[in-house]
């Protein structure tokens, strides 16, 4: 029963993210949750590409979605404290990671069903560094406990998602809007959005993760969520083979490059900071939507990763991948190991200087 | 018998929960309790102690978390 659950939404996943290609969006980009995040750091102005910048009404969806699925279902919970800072930082590296590879997790399923032979590259570079996250695991690696917040903590993040689809709706002139590139290209509204909403909902219902897909693959050895991911590839390679967007191979593919050792590098960091974090990207933005402080930290990192990397360059593109990218993206993957190693000990002993000494209190 | 392990696994994220009963589950063969907040981590420890050869019984405490007692299927 479960299984199914999951596989269905898989399935939806997957015909919502070539139909949305079919509404407007860019081609092998009906989802992706780190373009669409850099889009609208773009939208937001936070960086100045002028082909990325659109405030994507289907991230509003995930998180307002979630949200209303988990009030309804009574699973909303305010929560957070669990490493913040180190969540907003680790989220910018997943986005460095992500922008060179150019695409999320969920992208590169796209991408592969739609012949696209460059994500299977990143594929092997995504399991590779969910490997190197699930070490860290077994040495007992964790950011801590969150705890229980003020209701209200929870409403900042679906009400920030609220904000931004007012804006993209209200259009006032400090937001930005592509006339050319990627950003350009976008299902209508409504679509978008009652996408993103639908997206939102299955996810939070059936914890669908293409991280946790193969964590617990080389973890527990369990292919629960293995089927979720299935369900995309499946639904996305017969929508694509029908719409005839299907091309085999490396070359010329849609908003992709073909520099097979970053895009391996790429997804290997976003492979490995996301399971730091303890989801991928769309899990993060579904979690925020729940009432987890924590995913949202991750939510803004992701946003200003994005800003970050396109205002230094670092950001690919179907040229292939600048020197400032690759370097970015190394110091992104040491970050991640430096986190890893840290937080798979229980504490560091450092030296406190008391208010009241020992000497003095006697 | 002595008195049943109990696991706090509470605010820990994905997928620190299930690692954790693993693992008390080595050491503690007959079963043990644990206590979750959140409904993700109730359903992955169900889970897995399903296809360990456990059962799983869980009750709602006053603090609305999650008491799961795992025990030797008979």
């Amino acid at each position: 029963m479960e299984r199914k659950k999951i596989l269905l939404s898989g399935l939806l996943l997957g015909f919502l993210g070539v139909i949305l290609v079919r509404f407007g969006n860019p081609a092998n980009m009906g989802i992706c949750v780190a373009c669409f995040i850099r889009d609208i750091a773009g939208g937001l102005g936070l960086h100045r590409v002028e082909t990325v910048q659109y405030l994507r009404p289907e991230i509003s969806g995930f998180i307002l979605g979630a949200f209303l699925i988990a009030l309804f279902s009574g699973e909303f919970r305010a929560r957070g404290g669990s490493s913040p800072l180190l969540r907003f930082l680790i989220a910018m590296a997943v986005m460095i990671g992500a922008l060179t590879f150019l695409g999320c997790p969920l992208r590169m399923v796209l991408r592969l069903a739609a012949g696209d032979l460059n994500a299977l590259v990143g594929l092997v570079g995504f399991v590779f560094g969910i490997f190197i996250g699930v070490q860290f695991l077994k040495k007992g690696f964790s950011l801590g406990r969150s705890q229980r917040l003020h209701t209200a903590n929870g409403f900042a993040m679906p009400l920030l998602a609220l904000v931004v689809l007012i804006l993209v709706v209200a259009a006032p002139v400090f937001i930005f809007f592509s006339e050319s590139g990627p950003a350009a290209a976008r299902a209508p509204l409504l679509i978008s959005l009652a996408a993103g909403l639908i997206v939102g909902i299955a996810v939070q219902r059936t914890r669908l993760c293409q991280v946790g897909c193969f964590r617990d693959l080389i973890l527990i050895k369990d292919p629960h969520l293995l089927y979720g991911t299935i369900g995309i590839f499946v639904a996305a390679l017969v929508m694509n083979l029908v719409f005839g967007y299907f091309k085999l191979g490396f070359a010329e593919q849609p908003v992709a490059h073909t520099d097979g050792l970053w895009n391996f590098i790429g997804l290997a960091v976003v492979g490995l900071g996301a399971t730091l974090l303890g989801g991928c990207p769309l899990r993060q933005l579904v979690l925020s939507g729940e009432g987890d402080t924590d995913a949202a930290m991750s939510v803004l990192g992701l946003l200003a990763g994005a800003a970050f990397a396109h205002n230094f360059g670092l950001a690919a593109s179907p040229a292939g991948v600048s020197s400032a990218g690759k370097i970015g993206v190394l110091i992104a993957a040491a970050f991640l190991l430096v986190v890893g190693f840290a937080f798979s000990r229980s504490d560091f002993n450092v030296k406190r200087k008391g208010g009241i000494t020992h000497e003095q209190s006697v | 018998m002595s008195k049943a392990y109990k696991l706090d696994v509470r605010g820990l994220s994905c997928p620190e929960p299930v690692i954790r009963v693993k693992k008390a589950l080595e050491t503690n063969k007959g079963g043990l309790t644990v206590l979750a907040d959140s409904f993700v981590a109730a359903e992955n420890i169900r889970r897995l102690v399903g296809t360990l050869g456990y059962q799983c019984k869980t009750d709602t405490n006053a603090d609305d978390e999650f008491v799961l007692t795992i025990t030797k299927e008979v």
